[in-house]
């Protein structure tokens, strides 16, 4: 594994590695270091995309020079429990998705609900998990201009990336679907239903009759968080 | 009446409670918050003889008034103002005793932006993820204050310390921030990052708890596309495709695709968060050159 570090600031280390994989692989890593008080004191480990992000170390450059001496094993996707998590697949864009893909939306329902994601990393807002586990070939564009609404509960596909927004808010993502699984929770030990390196399955339920108008809405809006945002 | 609590009787343009923040949570997407001028915040605590964590006031630059249901002592800090009870003068910066019943209000900031009020006891509020304070990006956290809404106060855990008053640290005509390059620096041009250390920058009326926006020139890119998403931090200089660059403040996005041209050091944020809109400001080289690895 090509492993890069980045100075951020005076006490931070951004750690970039060559794919979302071994950033995940890096990440835990860390996390086992971590456990085991071979890592520094830190305040945060950030995963995302590619990269680990760690704040609040007082020596980072000394970390980062022994990080290319570190062994990091391959991720072990593990036999821990899988979340699963009922889905309505009843979102406006499932049709087009399954157009993008060649199928139909049946199908589409399939090819989704059969596959394992693992949360990579999280973000956006408390409880957004950024899920892996679709083929490259399933990956989708976001919307060019978001929805400025997108409802609580809603399964969504952005990149190679499925998310379900743990509240509502603008967003730019293709809905597929609804849950009514609780995201998030502050009254609720841990809060976040997805955190880092979970492992989660979607799993369809029927859509009610009269539920299946619910989410119709136009895409349209101008809100769009700093960047990336789902 | 009196209980331990108070009613919000003007509150401002945005007036939240705030702490020292949740650390720890970024991984789940969830930003540090807490007070913007952690010094003043901090400074407010000791003067009423609380612990730095307790929860305060802050305001946004036109004051609040709340009328207390028992007996306080009350500390005023960051942005100067006018302070009053029932209408009379009382001090800023200094341990002021409030009786039950009376009306305490800040006033309008003299300067800066953000003063802090803080009450022996502290604010009390359902601690979120161990913070009381309020994050406006992902509204974790006591609601801002509202016209009405009563608001409890904690016991008041002993004596206060026999502090006279503070002196306000004084107004700089200008905003200087330090920046550590990096960890983006790269998608910029020279050019690009001669005018972040050279270009006559303003703080945007667009700032709030989440980023100091500036009005100035725009930083040249060396590359377009966007950067996947990546770990944010407190006071990354992070450029949006507009080239202007955003402070994050407390209330920061854990994660981001634009690029990060440079980081301001923490201690500097305080003066960050009482920067006026139209305030100049400078972004100068901060100390030595960071070191970086490539693949060895």
């Amino acid at each position: 594994m090509t492993v890069r570090t980045l100075p951020v600031g005076e006490h931070g280390l951004l750690i970039e590695v060559d794919s979302g994989e071994a950033a995940e692989a890096l990440h835990a890593e860390l996390l086992r270091r971590a456990a085991t008080r071979r890592l520094p004191a830190v305040r945060e480990i950030v995963p995302a995309a590619r990269t680990v992000f760690l704040d609040g170390l007082a020596d980072p450059g000394r970390l980062a020079a022994e990080l290319p001496g570190w062994r990091i094993p391959p991720l072990d996707r593990g036999d821990s429990e899988i979340v699963e998590v009922p889905v309505r697949y009843d979102g406006p864009d499932l049709d087009q998705v399954a157009q993008r893909w060649g199928v139909t939306p049946e199908e589409a329902v399939r090819i989704h609900s059969g596959a394992e994601f693992r949360v990579a990393f999280c973000g956006f807002a408390p409880g957004f998990g950024y899920l892996t586990g679709l083929p490259e070939r399933f990956h989708v564009p976001r919307h060019a201009t978001p929805r400025t609404r997108v409802p609580v509960g809603s399964v969504a596909l952005a990149g190679g990336y499925t998310g379900v927004y743990p509240r509502s808010s603008p967003g730019g993502w293709q809905l597929i679907g609804t849950t009514d699984t609780v995201l998030w929770d502050t009254a609720r030990e841990p809060a976040a239903l997805f955190t880092p390196g979970t492992r989660v399955r979607f799993i369809p339920v029927l859509v009610p009759v009269s539920d299946s108008a619910a989410l119709e809405g136009a895409a349209s809006g101008d809100a769009d968080p700093e960047g990336a945002a789902p | 009446m009196t209980d331990s609590a108070f009613v919000v009787v003007r509150p401002g343009a945005l007036t939240t409670v705030q702490d020292l923040g949740r650390v720890g949570h970024a991984h789940l997407g969830v930003p540090r918050s807490g007070a913007l001028d952690q010094p003043a915040h901090r400074l407010a605590n000791r003067l009423v003889g609380n612990a730095e964590g307790a929860a305060t006031l802050e305001t946004t630059l036109t004051g609040c008034a709340v009328r207390l249901r028992r007996p306080a002592t009350v500390a005023v800090t960051g942005a100067p103002c006018t302070v009053t009870v029932d209408g009379r003068p009382v001090a800023w910066g200094a341990a002021v005793r409030v009786p039950s019943d009376a009306l305490l209000e800040a006033g309008a900031a003299a300067h800066g932006v953000r003063s802090y009020v803080a009450f022996d006891g502290g604010v009390e509020a359902e601690p979120v993820l161990g913070s009381r304070a309020t994050d406006v990006l992902s509204g974790l956290g006591p609601a801002p204050l509202a016209d009405g809404a009563v608001l409890r106060l904690g016991r008041p855990r002993g004596p206060v310390p026999a502090v006279d008053g503070v002196p306000h640290r004084g107004v700089a005509p200008e905003l200087v921030l330090p920046v550590v390059p990096g960890p983006r620096h790269d998608w910029f041009t020279p050019a690009g990052l001669r005018t972040l250390s050279t270009g006559d920058f303003r703080v945007s009326a667009a700032s709030n708890r989440i980023g100091l926006r500036t009005e100035g020139p725009s930083l040249e890119r060396a590359r377009d596309g966007e950067l996947a998403s990546e770990g944010m931090a407190l006071g990354a200089l992070q450029v949006p495709p507009d080239g202007r660059p955003v402070l994050f403040l407390a209330d920061h996005p854990t994660t981001g695709g634009y690029p990060v041209v440079g980081v301001v050091p923490e201690r500097y944020l305080a003066a960050a968060a009482q920067a006026v809109p139209g305030t100049p400001v400078r972004f100068t080289p901060f100390g030595p050159r960071p070191r970086t690895t490539g693949a060895r």
